[in-house]
């Protein structure tokens, strides 16, 4: 209910604001309809349920531009016909201005760092895991940010300085509906602590020599909960919060070859813990990327990936680690794929993306066809396959296997 | 001496024959200036109409910038918006061209705000799902055929050199093509491609051609594939020269947030 209100403030906001715009702003209005449903294929729902998602949704897309100022409002309403009711979800609103070398954006706005399809190096911004492993569309991948986002832009290279005043975490899957591992299942009274704080990212980037080439570096914290029990023994009550974090990293893409290929890597320097010796902080880390995509026929592009994270301080971390925990590999190397071919002019999509951790068995596998009905219509049906180890990123939702459909019509 | 002047006249009476006898090489170099070189940049909206065998259409619109970095056969920066169909509205696609390298390509999709850069070995591949490849869009290296004028004759009312150009590598996916080229204005008004068994194939047709800021522009044409029945028709909306598009609008910035008063 409380989002519901949120949400028809931010869209009578947006509205006051649009109607204040200058006479001479061109206004643009699109949207959606939309029913998307996934169903279990692997067993029921912690809850019970059949279903991890069933839901009708429309959305709203405004935007004005006059002159030099642009503002911009996404907003969607749904209903959820399994257990969370309507609501409303403002998917980004912000106002723009461009100048000749600088632009400001400001107010809620999606933002995406790096070069990973699904793996994350550098794109430390919210994401919402729940819309991956239920399979809605892509654009649910990610969540907005409230921030300030200035951009300069010089022969020298090119800068992005996103101020975030107040953190958002990324979504994690809701426990009703996916079986998560609980090294501590018996404890109920739970809490969840959110830094108080913002965040900080800078991207610097520019051309070398026909490659694309970045900087990146972000002050603030991890987006997925950790969690501390009040007492290992005979916990009571368990804590969850966002562990502080700072990273650099850095990236380069270009034709090499016959395909385009990204080399990205990033340093995760775990601040809360820089010794690695608190179990229930995540350890320090280095993320490494190489991928290569090639189009080795007409219609056809394979994306070849490999992915690792590597742990800093291992022999702490094991040191430290409580009796009954799962213990993790210092090396988790990630190999993974993705492939597409379109038929029919293009209207008819067949893709698969694939994964799998070599160290801990994790893999996950989304086949998905795709096909444009009308230029207006569209619908995608697919499935989510995980698999691994039970504590695993993926292996935990070994129940959880789910066939989903989306059909959306777009106005 | 005076055999020397002797062949001196001979040598002026026929320069201007020689320079009237293009090869069929420099027939399609001019051709290729005049369909895809004129004018320092260029933007057009471009309406797209895919239609299938039973009568089906989809629409496919953009707004396409074009820029030359060099003269004809050389650099080119292209920049296309996307305004239908509504899952790609507000897409964009920027493709830096080199005379003989790959192109580099990158596309900017919104549902997420990246930018992404994306292999294009393949330049014979479709264009968006039409019956047009990215070489029908932003031409096709002249060194990669040899290229035979066949025979001169008249397309309608316009005269016309007909050359064969045969791919000299076995890579493209058709066997030869024949181009209509108008002899006065260069650009192609027809053009037939054999698949590599001889047979028609594709046929393209310059439907209607309009003089802007001097230079002769094909604004409506058609792509047939004469096997499948299917067919393309592309009309160019508000298509102008020489606007003075900045270097800078080819870049990721842009990509991104393409400023209003080169998309509209």
């Amino acid at each position: 209910m409380r989002t519901a209100q949120t949400g028809a403030r931010a869209v009578a906001l947006a509205a006051s604001l649009l109607a204040a715009a200058p006479a001479a702003a061109d206004l643009s209005v699109s949207g959606f309809l939309q029913q998307n449903t996934a169903v279990n294929t692997a067993g029921a729902n912690p809850d019970g349920r059949d279903y991890k998602w069933q839901e009708e949704r429309a959305q709203l897309k405004l935007e004005a531009t006059g002159g030099a100022w642009r503002g911009y409002f996404k907003g969607d309403g749904y209903y959820d016909n399994l257990d969370r009711n309507g609501g409303g979800d403002v998917r980004e609103a912000y106002v723009d201005y461009t100048g000749s070398a600088f632009d400001l954006q400001v107010g809620r706005q999606v933002i995406t760092w790096g070069l990973g399809d699904l793996v994350f190096v550098n794109d430390v911004f919210p994401m919402d895991y729940e819309a991956l492993f239920v399979g809605r569309p892509l654009e649910y991948l990610k969540r907005g940010v409230d921030a300030v986002k200035l951009g300069a832009y010089s022969k020298l290279a090119n800068f992005e300085l996103v101020l975030e005043p107040k953190f958002r975490e990324s979504r994690i899957p809701d426990a009703n509906r996916f079986h998560l591992y609980d090294p501590m299942p018996t404890v109920s009274n739970r809490e969840t602590v959110k830094p108080s704080q913002g965040d900080v990212g800078l991207r610097i980037y520019r051309d070398i020599a026909g490659y694309d080439a970045a900087l990146y570096l972000y002050r603030g914290f991890q987006r997925t909960p950790s969690m501390r029990p009040d007492s290992l023994t005979a916990p009571t009550k368990i804590t969850y919060f966002y562990p502080q974090l700072s990273t650099y990293g850095a990236s380069l893409s270009g034709q090499v070859g016959v395909g385009v290929l990204s080399l990205e890597a990033a340093y995760y320097d775990s601040r809360q813990d820089r010794s690695g010796t608190d179990f229930a902080v995540p350890n320090s880390q280095t993320r490494l990327l190489v991928a290569y995509q090639l189009q080795p026929w007409e219609d056809f592009t394979l994306n070849l990936q490999y992915y690792e994270e590597r742990m800093q301080d291992y022999g702490a971390y094991l040191a430290s680690l409580p009796p009954g925990f799962p213990v993790e590999k210092r090396w988790n190397p990630t190999v993974g794929l993705r492939a597409t071919q379109f038929y029919r002019h293009q209207t008819l999509r067949v893709s698969l993306y694939a994964s799998y951790d070599t160290s801990n068995d994790d893999r996950f596998i989304n086949p998905e066809l795709r096909y444009s009905f009308t230029d207006r219509v569209w619908g995608a049906v697919g499935v989510n396959i995980f698999g691994g180890k039970p504590w695993g990123q993926f292996g935990q939702l070994v129940h959880d296997d789910n066939l989903y459909v989306q059909v959306r019509y777009e106005f | 001496m005076k055999r020397w002047l002797t062949l001196a006249a001979l040598v002026a009476l026929l320069l201007p024959l020689c320079a009237w006898a293009l090869s069929g090489e420099e027939v399609m170099q001019k051709s290729q200036a005049a369909f895809l070189y004129p004018g320092k940049d260029f933007k057009a909206r471009v309406l797209m109409k895919l239609i299938s065998k039973d009568g089906q259409v989809r629409v496919r619109e953009m707004t396409l910038l074009r820029k030359n970095m060099a003269g004809p056969g050389g650099e080119q920066k292209y920049f296309m918006y996307f305004f239908q169909p509504a899952d790609v509205k507000d897409m964009s696609f920027m493709i830096y061209k080199y005379p003989a390298k790959n192109a580099d390509r990158w596309m900017f999709i919104p549902a997420i705000n990246m930018v992404k850069r994306i292999a294009a070995q393949d330049n014979r591949s479709s264009f968006v799902g039409s019956d047009f490849t990215y070489e029908d869009v932003s031409g096709r290296n002249i060194e990669d055929d040899s290229h035979v004028i066949e025979r001169e004759e008249k397309l309608g009312n316009r005269d016309c050199y007909v050359v064969k150009s045969t791919p000299k590598n076995g890579d493209a996916d058709f066997g030869y093509k024949l181009t209509w080229v108008d002899k006065v204005n260069f650009l192609p008004l027809k053009e037939i491609q054999y698949d590599k068994k001889g047979a028609p194939y594709k046929q393209y047709s310059a439907d209607e051609i309009s003089e802007i800021k001097g230079f002769p522009t094909v604004i409506k044409r058609t792509m047939k594939n004469l096997q499948t029945g299917h067919s393309t028709s592309v009309v160019y909306l508000k298509a102008d020269y020489n606007l003075g598009i900045e270097d800078s609008l080819f870049s990721e910035r842009f990509l991104r947030q393409p400023p209003r008063k080169w998309i509209d």
